[in-house]
């Protein structure tokens, strides 16, 4: 397809603009976190202090908020991938009856809109469940996040998972049969090797999709536990808090960006090897 | 080979769901070319094989646990969600009453103020899915077929980052780039208007505007993503062809690309549309207040009443419009893809 | 010096990850507040610090050691579960984070080993749905969430014999309808106020508004730019403001609306929408349009107009003339408690003489406990916001839910209950 001179450079302008759409807010928020006035008015590119990084630094309540992000998007992390590439050998081993509803299963709980999830999942938590056999309730706290968020990051270590297993050679499962290994050692010596970094992956990719979710962590987290986008969703509004919430934003942005970006270079560079 | 293989690399390590959910199943089809479909033998067959026997206690050990997981907790919440809409109300402690009851269900979809206000957020959502899609196909090429072919992944993955930022993160960097400047009233310092005010002396403003500008800013990766993919994909010779055969560029583009394209799109389109549909956060950060625009901020508001039964009662709006798109999206896509 | 400030940045920010991943034992009772933030601010510090964001009286905080004027319950602290878990209105459990100058939770954590996790409701509504969830321990309940409560076996009469603050509380506080059944008492008083009209100083330059009328009659200086409270239970301002103008109507209470006072009241409101700028859930929400001068009239609370001033906001705020609705709040006992103990002694702290008159200040209402008067610099906030003069409150129609009974104890008719206010509310709302 013949493109004119002008048309090419209409889309290379376009998109670079959306690349400055793109980048544009983050830069702006970063840039306020320096800012010596405490409000989301723009101050201009000049006045800058380094004040509420430390304030923020010596609060408490963004502080613990972050402890509780990370251990909850940990504990999220395992599960998933646990369940995620059991899900990923069953879908790229076997033939059975409903496969494709399988896969449909997993990805519901991302692509419902979160408050339908959020709302579900609280409904149950909150209840006492009779199985007949014993009753029991799940009640609200760390665990409660952590099976919810696990629950919509199933989908993350999977989809890292299944798309190593197929896009490896099946030879190479075959010729260690034909080398007479035994399945565990196929999985040890063949398999976890050529999935390792796709799990590295997936792991960090549900890692930052946990750290960062709100909707369903706000019906879901119960009272007295607080996540870091909980922390910044009850104080963005707050206009002594806005330095502070300034700060953290930036500060989820430097964790999270060069996270999501290794896990890139992770899983490419897997591809490779 | 080669070559396709690393750029679907970046592409299958993203939380969409194309790859899981439409070209998944039976027939993997992440190596399709061009159109030209050819059934890949799946790769564990030498495995599967030597595991013949086992078949079943194979797909039960694997898949058992997750399926487990996802049907107990997911679909199980799920459908106790619906039963739950079914209970009356009790006025006096606002808890949901044990007599059950078809007026939840009844106010749900026959309410007007109810039904028009899922009407408009469907209408935003579509507008939300329209807007990256025009956004999305153009840069989408121009990354694919125009730019320097050593800077394309880099680009495809600085389109991806922002993903990641955290949704509230960049839902607040909107609220601070359209904050309106302060009435006449406002207090010294204070008012000054975001950056957009203060840089172009423009805002949108909040409200409905800043509204669709931040949801279209959500989601635009998630429609970048599958159309880079779909063009990826196309053959550079059947572009060529057309334009052999005398079809202008914008030809091509309508008789040829969109055609391709539309399980891509179909794709990016079920974030694009689903996520907006229930947000309700959105409209905190960018919205004054003044109106009770979209269906997630009811949902919520309901549930805060306190009245748990209507508020289930209501997400099955989202549930039953999200789950027939879906549907409506997967046909697309596998039609398309056969 | 900008490249070292950024390294700086990164360098802080690489360390808070370290150290808070790494350190889940980040301990919070350390290093006193006060002390925290004026050592933090570095030579680039701007003049407003977080530190000063209200020139209200500030009970004696300065010079070290607090007389608390507390002891807990003996019988109580023994059996301290460690923790807590409450639903309270925000602003009622200020550890210092906001203002480390107002700081009432970390001498009670301090003393009892009952560390508090606090949730922000934003209506009483949403108190109750929270209440219901039975996950906390607590609630600092309105006259309106206190019936609902009560009804739904949330929560439980108390004994007073295990609150020693409970003795001195305003008795016009003790054994009210909305906090207590048959002359049992059903928690601690906490405190009253009533929601008042805010406006802008310099928009009213002509003369300050002293009526509702600035929030409901068009043509006004607000005109456009009105602020209304986000939830059902405003509709008992607009009977508040019938009442007044429209007396033919024969509302006695706002409470208390027959289908024809309540039709009125809601096509009141439905006249004001176009006046409205805002309706605000957050309080939050309202300040920041406060300080912007978004907002040049609205119902309110002292303490937004507090922080709101603060911030320089050209403000100040009114009880009108027609009177106002308002909210006598108590702490109650959540019936699932978790953590019982640790709740009775947070109940019986809140509602002692410091601890009390911080949460008044702070707030902005009137304490319930007498002796919160005595304190110094208290006289002038009791007397400001008639701590007990009960004569100020006749006019304050504290917040109730609406039952299909009237609560004005008319037989003939009956009036429109709370859920339907809700309904109304939906959909006067989209």
């Amino acid at each position: 397809m013949r493109l004119s001179r002008f048309s090419r450079a209409s889309l290379c302008a376009m998109t670079v603009l959306t690349l400055v759409f793109l980048y544009l807010p983050l830069l702006v928020v970063a840039r306020l976190s320096f800012n010596p006035q405490k409000s989301v008015s723009w101050p201009g590119w000049s006045g800058y202090t380094t004040s509420w990084w430390g304030k923020a630094w010596e609060a408490d309540g963004p502080r613990d908020a972050l402890v509780n992000s990370c251990k909850v998007a940990f504990a999220a992390m395992l599960i998933a991938l646990l369940l995620g590439s059991l899900a990923a050998f069953a879908m790229t081993r076997f033939k059975f009856f409903g496969k494709t509803s399988v896969s449909f299963l997993l990805v519901l709980p991302i692509a419902l809109p979160g408050i339908v999830t959020g709302i579900a999942l609280q409904n149950t938590f909150s209840r006492t469940i009779d199985l007949g056999l014993f009753s029991f309730k799940v009640g609200f706290g760390f665990h409660s996040l952590i099976i919810a968020h696990a629950t919509f990051c199933v989908v993350v270590a999977y989809n890292n998972v299944v798309a190593r297993l197929r896009r490896s050679s099946p030879n190479l499962l075959e010729a260690s049969a034909d080398l007479g290994a035994h399945g565990s050692q196929t999985f040890r010596y063949i398999t976890f090797p050529l999935v390792r970094s796709a799990l590295v992956a997936g792991g960090i990719l549900a890692f930052a999709l946990s750290f960062d979710e709100i909707v369903v962590t706000t019906f879901t987290a119960g009272s007295g536990f607080q996540t870091l986008p909980v922390w910044i969703y009850s104080n963005f509004s707050r206009p002594n808090n806005v330095p502070l919430v300034n700060v953290m934003a930036t500060f989820v942005m430097l964790v999270s960006i060069p996270l999501a970006w290794l896990a890139q270079r992770l899983s490419d560079g897997g591809d490779e090897s | 080979m080669r070559s396709l293989h690393q750029v679907g690399g970046c592409l299958d390590h993203t939380p969409q769901l194309n790859d899981t959910f439409l070209n998944d199943g039976e027939v993997p089809t992440d190596t399709n070319q061009g159109g030209k479909a050819h059934k890949p033998s799946l790769p564990f067959r030498g495995v599967n094989r030597a595991f013949h026997g086992r078949r079943r206690l194979g797909v039960a050990s694997t898949l058992g646990l997750p399926l487990l997981w996802m049907l107990g907790v997911y679909v199980g919440s799920l459908l106790l969600l619906m039963v739950s809409s079914l209970y009356e109300l009790d006025a006096t402690t606002q808890k949901p009453s044990s007599t059950l009851t078809l007026a939840n269900l009844g106010d749900a979809f026959t309410n007007s103020s109810v039904v028009w206000v899922m009407a408009r957020t469907t209408i935003l959502a579509l507008a939300v899915t329209l807007i990256c899609f025009l956004i999305a196909l153009p840069v989408s090429f121009f990354i694919s077929k125009i730019a320097w072919r050593r800077a394309r992944r880099g680009l495809v993955v600085a389109m991806l980052m922002p993903l990641w930022a955290g949704y509230l993160v960049k839902g607040y960097a909107w609220r601070a780039m359209v904050a309106p400047a302060g009435g006449r009233f406002a207090a010294d310092g204070k008012g000054g208007g975001g950056f957009l005010e203060s840089t172009f002396g423009w805002t949108p403003g909040y409200g409905r505007a800043a509204i669709v500008i931040t949801l279209v800013y959500f989601w635009l990766p998630y429609m970048v993503l599958p159309i880079y993919a779909g063009i990826e994909r196309l053959s550079p010779s059947l572009l060529d062809a057309a334009g052999d055969l005398g079809a202008k560029p914008l030809r091509t583009f309508r008789s040829v690309m969109l055609p391709l394209l539309l399980p891509a799109v179909a794709a990016g389109s079920i974030f694009t549309f689903s996520l907006t549909l229930g947000d309700y956060i959105v409209p905190q950060l960018v919205n004054n207040g003044k109106e009770k625009f979209m269906f997630g901020t009811l949902i919520n508001s309901t549930l805060g009443a306190p009245n748990q039964p209507l508020a289930a009662a209501y997400t099955l709006w989202p549930l039953l419009i999200v789950v027939l798109y879906l549907f409506a999206m997967k046909r697309l896509g596998a039609f398309e893809n056969l | 010096m900008r490249t070292t400030r950024t390294a700086m940045a990164l360098l802080a920010s690489l360390s808070i990850v370290v150290a808070a991943c790494g350190d889940d034992k980040a301990s919070t009772s350390t290093a006193a507040p006060s002390t925290v933030a004026d050592t933090t601010g570095d030579t680039a510090a701007p003049e407003t610090t977080a530190g000063e964001t209200t020139d209200t009286a500030t009970p004696d905080t300065i010079g070290g050691a607090v007389d608390y004027m507390w002891t807990p319950n003996a019988d109580l602290l023994a059996g301290a579960e460690g923790q807590l878990n409450v639903v309270a209105w925000a602003g009622y459990a200020e550890d210092g984070s906001t203002d480390p100058a107002y700081d009432w939770v970390t001498p009670f954590e301090d003393m009892t080993s009952c560390s508090v996790n606090v949730k922000t409701g934003a209506s009483s509504d949403e108190m109750v749905q929270l209440m219901q969830s039975g996950e906390y321990d607590g609630v600092s309940a309105s006259g309106d969430a206190t019936q609902r409560l009560i009804a739904g076996d949330e929560v439980v009469a108390i004994d007073t014999a295990e609150y020693s603050s409970y003795a001195d509380i305003f008795d016009g506080l003790k054994l009210q309808p909305w906090n207590s059944v048959d002359g049992k008492p059903y928690g601690i008083p906490h405190g009253r106020g009533a929601n008042l009209l805010v406006y802008n100083t310099e928009a009213f330059a002509d003369g300050a508004p002293d009526s509702w009328s600035a929030m409901f009659e068009p043509g006004g200086p607000a005109d456009g730019a009105i602020s209304v409270y986000d939830s059902p239970i405003y509709i008992a301002d607009a009977a508040v403001y019938l009442m007044a103008t429209q007396p033919d109507l024969g509302i006695t209470d706002p409470y208390a609306l027959d289908q024809t006072q309540f039709d009125a009241a809601i096509a009141l409101l439905n006249d004001q929408k176009p006046l409205t700028s805002q309706y605000w859930g957050d309080y939050t929400v309202q300040q920041s349009s406060l300080e912007n001068g978004d907002v040049l009239a609205g119902t309110t609370w002292q303490v937004i107009v507090n922080l709101a001033q603060a911030n320089g906001a050209k403000i100040d705020a009114v009880k009108p003339v027609e009177g106002a609705t308002g909210w006598s709040d108590t702490w109650m006992l959540s019936a699932k408690a978790a953590n019982p103990n640790c709740m009775k002694l947070w109940m019986d702290w809140i509602a002692s003489p410091w601890a009390n008159s911080q949460v008044a200040v702070w707030f902005g209402e009137a304490p319930s406990n007498a002796k919160s008067c005595d304190l110094d610099g208290m006289a002038e906030h009791c007397d400001t916001f008639h701590a007990s003069d009960e004569a100020y409150w006749k006019d304050v129609w504290y917040w109730t839910t609406a039952t299909e009974k009237c609560l004005d104890g008319r037989t003939d008719v009956k009036c429109v209950p709370y859920t339907k206010w809700v309904d109304a509310w939906t959909t006067l709302r989209s």
